[in-house]
């Protein structure tokens, strides 16, 4: 699954940790997120998009076949 | 974006505090297992009613840590979890099949002493803990 969430921490110039603290998570799951090699859950994707004010399919993206 | 800072920040030491309350009780099993094991022989000179005791004591404290490792787990965050779960998976699995592979050495002669409870819980461990390594270094 690809997404945006690096794009959009670097936009409002937050680091890893800041977005770890912001979603309830460590930094090493916002990194493996970022890195694509850990897909969030359902609840954590939709508090991402709360967060960001956007809606989940604007940050992440189904490539198919995973 | 204070109430999320709160949270977070509750999020953060609820799981240390998760850690060291596994911690205390871990450390507490252990030494109520060698109080069980070592006592009778060492302390109490097998009396019974002592001997049952220390069995009832060790077996409580090892509920409450189990209880404590649940917590620990809930408390964790999804990808931790996973990591944990896989872990504990490959843990389970090397213990079945090495464990059963083990006892069967002895039953066709293979080996000539009795197969023992703690190399079978040693080798779990060591599984689990490659597990651990193994999750952290894919997950980094």
């Amino acid at each position: 699954m690809k997404n945006r969430l690096k794009v959009l921490r670097a936009e409002r110039d937050w680091t890893q940790a800041q977005l770890a603290a912001e979603l309830e998570v460590s930094r090493q799951t916002v990194n493996a997120i970022e890195k694509e090699k850990f897909d969030p859950s359902l609840q954590l994707a939709f508090k991402a998009a709360r967060l960001f004010g956007m809606s989940i399919e604007e940050i992440f993206q189904d490539v198919g076949g995973d | 974006m204070n109430d999320v800072n709160r949270n977070s920040s509750d999020w953060s030491e609820n799981n240390i505090k998760n850690t060291v309350r596994l911690r205390y009780w871990s450390i507490a099993w252990v030494l109520s297992l060698a109080l069980a094991a070592f006592g009778p022989r060492l302390i109490w000179d097998f009396d019974t009613g002592l001997t049952i005791l220390g069995v009832v004591v060790t077996l409580t404290i090892g509920f409450g840590m189990i209880l404590a490792n649940k917590r620990y787990i809930d408390g964790l965050d999804e990808l931790h979890r996973k990591i944990f779960l896989d872990a504990g998976a490959f843990s389970l699995g090397v213990g079945l099949v090495c464990g059963l592979g083990y006892e069967l050495l002895e039953d066709i002669k293979l080996i000539s002493f009795q197969p023992e409870i703690s190399h079978l819980v040693l080798l779990m461990c060591l599984a689990f803990l490659v597990g651990m390594v193994r999750g952290q270094r894919k997950y980094q």
